[in-house]
């Protein structure tokens, strides 16, 4: 029986239209093959344009002691060895092409006084290594791919959401959406498929993350049998807005403590000196006039507490407000305006090294940061965890289907470095679109199952069938019930029971969910593609709190009061999430492959 | 303190056209328009069109007319508007209707694929790329901040009063090839397609895209007068004319 749907065929298509997704797309171009490109949003809309500070490669512009295997060994430690090695190597051996390539199709970087690529110092770097455009690296980086991207011939599909991905068999041969304008649904058959969804923060009542980030990549290739990878490990960037209430959690960059910001609790403190982990003291100065220096880019000088990595702020600054050490509003003091005691015309250089920081803070906030501290607290904003790839060819356990960037797992193990995420999009989005690309050449085109089809089909629109009032109720309440229950149970510190409840609480959710009812039509209705989006929200919600209960110790961005300390043992293993055949969620733990003898010595070498 | 506030919004009909329509709504301490549309979308008209994506003024999705002005919603600030009054929300009126506040920009992109791409001269540093100064950039940089909100091409009256569209690529197009006309490295000539085909002439300097801005970009003073004397050093100046008739060739 032949549908009714209109299809487009690919060799592959890409899913997300972020830096990743764009930079697949590109690559599978530049291969040969015919490229689809769905984007959720506009061309250039993506969360990507969110990232401020840079993105990191180890090109030793500034200071040229950098290498890969500091680079290497920063983003093992950062994520407390845990992560995906061979990915960790790739990346910092790749990363400084992929920036050089920008620069090559037209990205304007910051510039060092020899006239090369500026590099700026980040939580967790050992060296001056992220490349940046002030705070706009984000924009800079989807811009340059768009533009270039433009011209390669890739067909775009703005504004469309997929809601299945398509088997024949064991392979994804396809993905079924709806174009947002008009509630249209098309097919679109393809040999290989890349889902570059980007992040799932809306999980989360605060977070950083835009209406996008739903996780619907990762739900998407579980529910066709993609296997996931330390769910438990979400970031909690340690310094977003709180106040006026309507911009809580909106980021604000870790460059304002990289340009010398300091974080202070309602006494005036300088808290971070009170706990810096053993692993990171030889590298941490306790001297504050060091620390000034050392943002300064002096060589010699030691990095201040403020940049140790991004979990540990997080939890500290947590703390002094349980303590009651909080700002009015529930946060501390970020302060960059103290630099006037150090810089002539410090409120210019605020400007010049900040602009989007000064201009969110003076418009949304009506503050000025060259003159007051911002009041800041933790926000969610990173998931390390995701579907689960091989290193080399990001390719999943399910034939066809291959994933780049936040919604894959495993180059960040259980704490992202702040720039490692614009170069993991660069680095792997560029695998992923090559060796989908290779595995198109080498396999014939799949079938459609139009039963799968309709049944994709039916599932989406059901929420128009339910009648209003009566058992049925919007697809935001839910939602919002969902957020606030993930905050409050699965967040920045976690226990045993409120987990359990949190668990049982996502059940009770999803049958809400199942029940939803939406008014209109199909066309830019956002209640229905809210309702769409709630069933991929509850997935990952469900994978990240499995994920949590089942890893009993603290590391990264999992915190457990519990298990307050890190478990060797715990090193050991990845926790892996897959659908099993009845339908339900399954957790086991998976030894992480013995590291290279090579690589195994670098991280030895680094160690002091 | 929460208030009261009514938000006229423009709703659009089945048959392509529409109204305001008015939703009033209580609001508390600290919220931007952006919000206030959002908190109607969830309890009063949950079917409402609105794009958005960031919420804080960096992707450019969230576009409107606010009591008439262009501007991001995300970016306005419900303490700047005088909410004595009611305060109407429209979509960008330059552009085709979705629906409700989200319009048709897809103009926009298919304009950025007809303008030449960067192409740089090959790299001249022993390690295989380029150098280039701070000094050298800063002007593409300040172009290359541009958000893609398109506010400018909504406001330009060429566009919105004189509808065209197909004759003149619009000041943020216009922007977009400074950026690369200005960029160190590019070798392309944008030039000929610019007085021609995508109707440099028809700007007559009224700076209004200057002003509406989120991006605070200076559009008419730094990217398009500059564009303008290029194109007239170009074509019009008839020593120059001359001198490359005659000057050595090779």
């Amino acid at each position: 029986m032949a549908t009714n749907y209109e299809t487009h065929e690919f060799d592959v298509l890409v899913i997300g239209a972020g830096g990743a997704g764009l930079r697949a797309a590109i690559e599978a171009s530049a291969a040969g093959v015919k490229v689809g490109l769905i984007c959720k949003s506009l061309l250039g809309k993506a969360h990507t344009v969110m990232a401020e500070g840079g993105m990191a490669a180890a090109m030793g512009n500034v200071d040229d002691r950098d290498n890969w295997k500091v680079h290497f060994a920063d983003t093992m430690r950062g994520g407390q060895y845990v992560n995906n090695w061979r990915m960790a190597e790739l990346h910092a051996k790749e990363a400084p092409a992929r920036v050089h390539e920008l620069e090559a199709w037209g990205a304007v970087f910051d510039r060092t006084k020899e006239g090369k690529i500026s590099q700026r110092n980040f939580g967790g770097h050992r060296y001056p290594r992220l490349a940046h455009v002030g705070d706009r690296t984000g924009l800079e980086l989807i811009r340059t791919l768009q533009d270039h991207g433009i011209h390669q011939g890739i067909t775009v599909f703005m504004e469309y959401t997929i809601v299945s991905l398509l088997k024949d068999g064991d392979r994804v041969v396809g993905a079924f959406g709806y174009d947002r304008e008009r509630g249209r649904f098309r097919i679109f058959k393809a040999k290989a498929v890349v889902v570059c969804t980007g992040g799932l923060g809306r999980a989360y009542r605060v977070t950083s993350n835009s209406w996008e980030g739903t996780g619907d990549g990762v739900s998407l290739a579980y529910h066709a049998g993609a296997e996931l990878l330390d769910m438990e490990f979400i970031q909690f960037h340690p310094t977003g807005m709180i106040w006026p209430p309507s911009v809580m959690g909106i980021l604000v960059t870790e460059s304002v403590r990289g340009e010398g910001g300091v974080l202070r609790n309602k006494d005036g403190k300088r808290f971070m000196y009170d706990d810096i982990p053993d692993n990171y003291k030889s590298q941490t100065s306790m001297d504050p006039e060091e620390g000034w220096r050392y943002t300064q880019n002096d060589k010699n000088a030691k990095r201040p507490p403020e940049l140790l990595t991004r979990d540990h702020v997080a939890r500290c600054i947590n703390r002094e407000v349980k303590a009651g050490r909080g700002s009015p509003h529930g946060g501390v003091f970020l302060d960059i305006s103290w630099i006037k005691e150090k810089i002539p015309n410090s409120a210019e250089h605020i400007k010049r090294k900040l602009p989007s920081m000064y201009h969110q803070f003076m418009q949304l906030a009506n503050l000025d940061i060259t003159k007051e501290p911002m009041e800041i607290g933790p926000t969610t904003h990173y998931a390390m965890g995701g579907i689960r790839v091989n290193g080399d060819t990001q390719a999943t356990n399910v034939p066809g289907l291959f994933a780049a960037g936040e919604c894959a797992a495993g180059l960040h193990g259980a704490n992202r470095l702040g720039g490692n995420s614009l170069s993991d999009l660069i680095v792997f989005g560029k695998r992923a679109g090559e060796f989908a690309a290779k595995y198109a050449k080498e396999n014939p085109a799949g079938t459609i199952n139009d039963a799968q089809v309709e049944a994709a089909y039916r599932e989406a629109v059901e929420p128009f069938e339910h009648p209003a009032g009566g058992n049925s109720e919007g697809p935001y309440h839910v939602q919002s019930d969902l957020q606030n229950m993930m905050q409050a149970n699965v967040g920045i510190v976690r226990l045993q029971k409120e987990m359990e409840f949190a668990l049982d609480g996502i059940q009770k959710l999803k049958a809400r969910a199942a029940k939803v009812a939406v008014q209109g039509h199909l066309e830019y209705n956002p209640g229905w593609h809210t309702s769409i989006d709630l069933k991929h929200l509850l997935t990952v919600s469900e994978a990240i709190t499995i994920s949590a209960l089942d890893r009993k110790e603290s590391r990264g961005g999992h915190f457990r009061e519990d298990f307050p300390d890190k478990d060797p043992e715990a090193q050991k293993y990845n926790s892996v999430i897959a659908k099993a055949a009845d339908g339900s969620m399954k957790l086991r733990r998976e030894p992480i492959p013995a590291i290279r003898e090579d690589l195994k010595q670098v991280i030895e070498e680094m160690k002091n | 303190m929460n208030k009261q506030v009514t938000f006229k919004i423009w709703r659009t009909d089945e048959n392509g056209g529409g109204k305001l329509v008015d939703y009033t709504t209580e609001i508390t301490e600290g919220l931007v328009v952006l919000d206030v549309v959002h908190k109607i979308q969830k309890e009063q008209a949950n079917d409402l069109a609105v794009r958005w994506n960031c919420k804080a003024g960096k992707c450019g999705s969230c576009s409107a007319e606010v009591n008439g002005m262009p501007k991001l919603m995300c970016m306005t600030r419900m303490d700047t508007l005088d909410i004595s009054k009611p305060i109407t929300i429209e979509p960008m009126r330059a552009f085709p209707s979705i629906r409700d506040l989200a319009t048709d920009v897809s103009w926009n992109f298919r304009v950025k694929t007809k303008i030449k791409k960067f192409n740089p001269r090959k790299p001249d540093a022993a390690d295989g790329t380029w150098r280039m100064m701070q000094e050298d950039v800063d002007r593409v940089q300040e172009f290359r901040k541009c958000i893609e909100c398109f506010l400018c091409q909504d406001v330009c009256h060429v566009l919105r009063d004189h509808h065209k569209h197909e004759e003149f690529i619009g000041p943020r197009f216009l922007v977009y090839t400074a950026a690369l006309e200005m960029h160190p490295l590019d070798t392309e000539d944008r030039l000929p397609e610019l007085k021609q085909a995508q109707g440099i002439g028809f700007c007559n300097i009224t700076k209004c895209c200057t002003k509406v801005c989120p991006e605070h970009i200076t559009i008419t003073d730094n990217a398009i007068i500059p564009l303008k004397e290029r194109v007239v050093d170009e074509f019009y100046d008839p020593f120059g004319w001359l001198w490359k008739k005659i000057r050595p060739q090779g």
